[in-house]
């Protein structure tokens, strides 16, 4: 299905990620990020007439609802202000919500802001909290999701080597990329091997950091996107799928929300073969093992053979895959949970703008931004392009 | 948005508003709703509606994440088309509509919950301030909502019997109108609400809402849909929200302007308010809301349900005020009429619907 109106990413802005932004409120935070967007756009704050903002539980900070009191950091006094939550994969729902403003023709220039400081308060605890009806698993999301893990390692008989090289891989693209939280120019495979084992089979250095930062984008209709200083990153597709964490038959690796997602923004972008057609894919990748866990899912790969490409180096910026993933350094480099999904999203929209620095694959024209969230069971997902 | 021609509400379900619903968790709570929203639809499960979006609080049950239980009580295999706001869901409506306006969707089930019990409602509300300057100070959102009546009293805009008027109405509409209502009372007397001693000075307890556990649910479409379903549904002409600053002292108190705002680009004066559904968790907050959407009290019926005064599903409360308006038009009680809810301290946010019979429908109760 087509959007009543075609609309595009003309401003991207990132805070730097960072253990802990003690230097700035939350409120200095997004704002940071929105009025780098807006710079990147060429716009003041008078041009945007609506504010989405995402982040993952309220409990990561402690503060209820904070658009209540980040409407004034980011301008939006008079104007609509929605807050987004679904999860892990909020980053990527809240960019979808926000393109929906201007897709349906509501508006024609809107701001859309998500952010974690996780230094405020303890993710792994706000994770684990207990739900006051439901049994307690207390493992946080390392815990949860490594028996899922185990289970793909023994389905695809893939190599142990595989989430090593990931974690190598991913390393060095965030060396490239002076935004990112972890920056290892110099980390081995050995290194990542004799890192401490957290939850078999996640090693310390196949996990994602924690981070504080914020990310933002400006995205317009085509009217506007003509104006811009910038190439505009056209949306090209914009799909979210839900399942319950748990359910009979339920596919753990593979789920079907995350099949069905990708089968429905590919069908709005009209892609056919996914690593063919796109030229690179910023992908939810939290522990390193889900790179070829979501390459099988997302179609780059027949199902059991994701290890495979990823061993190959295809997904290596610096090897010259073919398909990149991740060339950002992705969440492994800097995980801000609630703008993770977004951060994904946005740096697909600088990649195909040709505006990716030191991490830009050549060329770029089609890219995939993906999050996902939950016991892996909330998806969000778009292609972005840089024709219409 | 007030060009909207073809968004239609079928049907709305809310339940009970609870003071307890004791051993009931979120599924429970949702699910008798979800479903009878889906029934008024003719449906049976939400796989046959194009988009699900909720709205919920995770502070309310103390967990992160409570709307991945709501998830559980849809049936959602194979996997829907899901969103969630950490909002009341009147916001999930409104992001339904988009959905609906840019043609991925045709229909949508909208649902909000919210179980206050566990904990101390007001105090946890004082966690949505400020996180540097006013939630380490624990104020409460009564003692917040007190502070805004007191300088509506002080500058002379109401008096305490306008309050006291606001609840009587509230209590007696609700016994009349709605057997959801938490309170409730034929006879409720203005003048004996005056003797009460004040609570939270200026507030009286009856003053404020009551903390209610609870759901509703809402299905919307195309009009071509609804028309398809064969079922009578009340058109959504016009919705807008708009927030204000969160500084306190930066705003004007006694007046609401984002309601007045979200009032205009919703398109509430081009035509006569019938019927209107505030959300005002606090009894002059309804004056205040009157006052901005410039609603006439002798030619508008102002909350013929009770309001939030009556039973408070907080993050449901917004969505019942539009149920509530609609559910009206489809009984073929009132033509027009405005919806409005909340969020925020003494009414940061607000949001405001116009729903409209249709043309060829009106005034043909069914």
């Amino acid at each position: 299905m087509k959007a009543a109106v075609q609309a595009a990413v003309v401003g991207v802005g990132q805070t730097r990620y960072q253990t802990k932004r003690g230097d700035v409120s939350i409120a200095g935070l997004v704002r940071e990020a929105a009025a780098a967007a807006l710079i990147d756009a060429g716009l003041e704050w008078d041009a945007i007439e609506a504010v989405i903002i995402g982040k993952a539980p309220d409990m990561f900070e402690g503060v209820i609802m904070p658009e209540i009191y980040l409407a004034d950091a980011l301008g939006c006094s008079g104007k609509p202000m929605l807050r987004v939550h679904t999860a892990g994969s909020v980053g990527g729902s809240t960019a979808v919500v926000a393109a929906s403003h201007v897709q349906s023709g509501a508006f024609r220039r809107i701001l859309t802001v998500t952010f974690e400081k996780q230094s405020e308060s303890n993710a792994m605890w706000a994770l684990s909290n207990p739900q006051p009806f439901s049994p307690h698993l207390n493992a946080g999301a390392g815990g949860y999701f490594a028996p899922i893990i185990r289970e793909y390692i023994r389905r695809a008989e893939a190599p142990l080597e595989t989430g090593i090289k990931v974690a190598v891989k991913d390393r060095l693209h965030g060396a490239r990329n002076p935004l990112a939280h972890l920056r290892l120019p110099e980390i081995t495979a050995k290194e990542v091997e004799e890192s401490p084992m957290l939850w078999d089979p996640i090693r310390f250095l196949e996990s994602c950091p924690s981070s504080d930062g914020a990310c933002a984008m400006v995205i317009c209709e085509a009217g506007l996107a003509k104006d811009s200083p910038k190439p505009p990153a056209w949306i090209r597709g914009a799909a979210m799928r839900s399942e319950p964490t748990m359910y009979a038959g339920r596919d753990e690796v593979n789920p079907q929300a995350s099949r069905d997602c990708a089968a429905d923004v590919y069908s709005q972008a009209g892609i056919r073969n996914p690593r063919k057609e796109l030229d690179t894919a910023e992908i939810y990748v939290p522990f390193s093992w889900y790179e070829p866990m979501w390459v099988e899912s997302l179609g780059f790969s027949e199902p059991g053979k994701g290890w495979e490409l990823t061993l190959s180096g295809a997904t290596s910026l610096d090897d010259g895959g073919d398909i990149p993933w991740n060339c950002s350094g992705g969440v492994l480099c800097s995980n801000p949970i609630g703008a993770s999904g977004m951060i994904r999203f946005a740096e697909c929209a600088r990649q195909v703008r040709g505006d990716a620095g030191e991490h830009q694959v050549p060329g770029a024209k089609l890219a995939l931004g993906h999050a996902y969230g939950g016991g892996a069971q909330f998806f969000a997902m778009w292609v972005v392009g840089a024709e219409r | 948005m007030n060009d909207l021609k073809d968004i239609a509400v079928v049907s709305f379900a809310q339940s009970d508003c609870m003071r307890d619903a004791g051993a009931r968790n979120e599924v429970e709570l949702i699910m008798p709703v979800v479903r009878e929203a889906l029934a008024g639809a003719g449906l049976e499960s939400a796989q046959e509606v194009d988009f699900t979006c909720s709205g919920s609080c995770d502070y309310q049950q103390g967990a992160a994440f409570a709307f991945v239980l709501g998830v559980d009580a849809l049936g959602a295999v194979p996997p829907l088309r899901e969103s969630h706001v950490e909002m009341d869901a009147a916001w999930a409506l409104y992001e339904s509509i988009l959905k609906i306006r840019m043609g991925h969707a045709e229909s949508a089930l909208i649902y909000g919950f919210g179980k206050s019990s566990p904990g101390e409602l007001p105090a946890v509300l004082s966690q949505q301030l400020d996180p540097y300057y006013l939630a380490p100070l624990w104020i409460d959102s009564i003692s917040l909502a007190a502070l805004q009546a007191r300088l509506l009293l002080d500058q002379g805009i109401i008096s305490e019997a306008d309050m006291a008027a606001v609840v009587a109405r509230s209590r007696r509409n609700a016994k009349q109108n709605n057997p959801h209502a938490q309170l409730a009372d034929a006879a409720c007397d203005a003048e004996v609400l005056l003797t009460e001693p004040q609570w939270r000075a200026p507030l009286r307890k009856h003053d404020c809402c009551p903390v209610s556990d609870g759901a509703a649910a809402m299905v919307i479409s195309t009009a071509a849909k609804a028309k398809q379903w064969g079922k009578p549904y009340a058109l959504l002409r016009g919705i807008d929200h708009r927030i204000e600053s969160h500084n306190l002292g930066a705003r004007d108190l006694t007046r609401s302007a984002s309601t007045a705002l979200a009032g205009e680009a919703a398109g509430v004066a081009a035509g006569p308010v019938e019927v209107a559904e505030l959300y005002a968790p606090f009894s002059h907050q309804e004056l205040i809301l009157q006052r901005a959407l410039k609603l006439d009290a002798d030619s508008t019926a102002v909350n013929p349900s009770g309001g939030a005064l009556a039973g408070n599903l907080m993050m449901a409360s917004g969505l019942a005020r539009v149920g509530e308006v609609a559910q009206r038009i489809i009984k073929g009680e009132y033509k027009r009429g405005v919806a409005h809810a909340t969020s925020g301290p003494c009414l940061q946010h607000n949001l405001v619907a116009v729903l409209e019979a249709p043309a060829e429908t009106a005034g043909a109760a069914r």
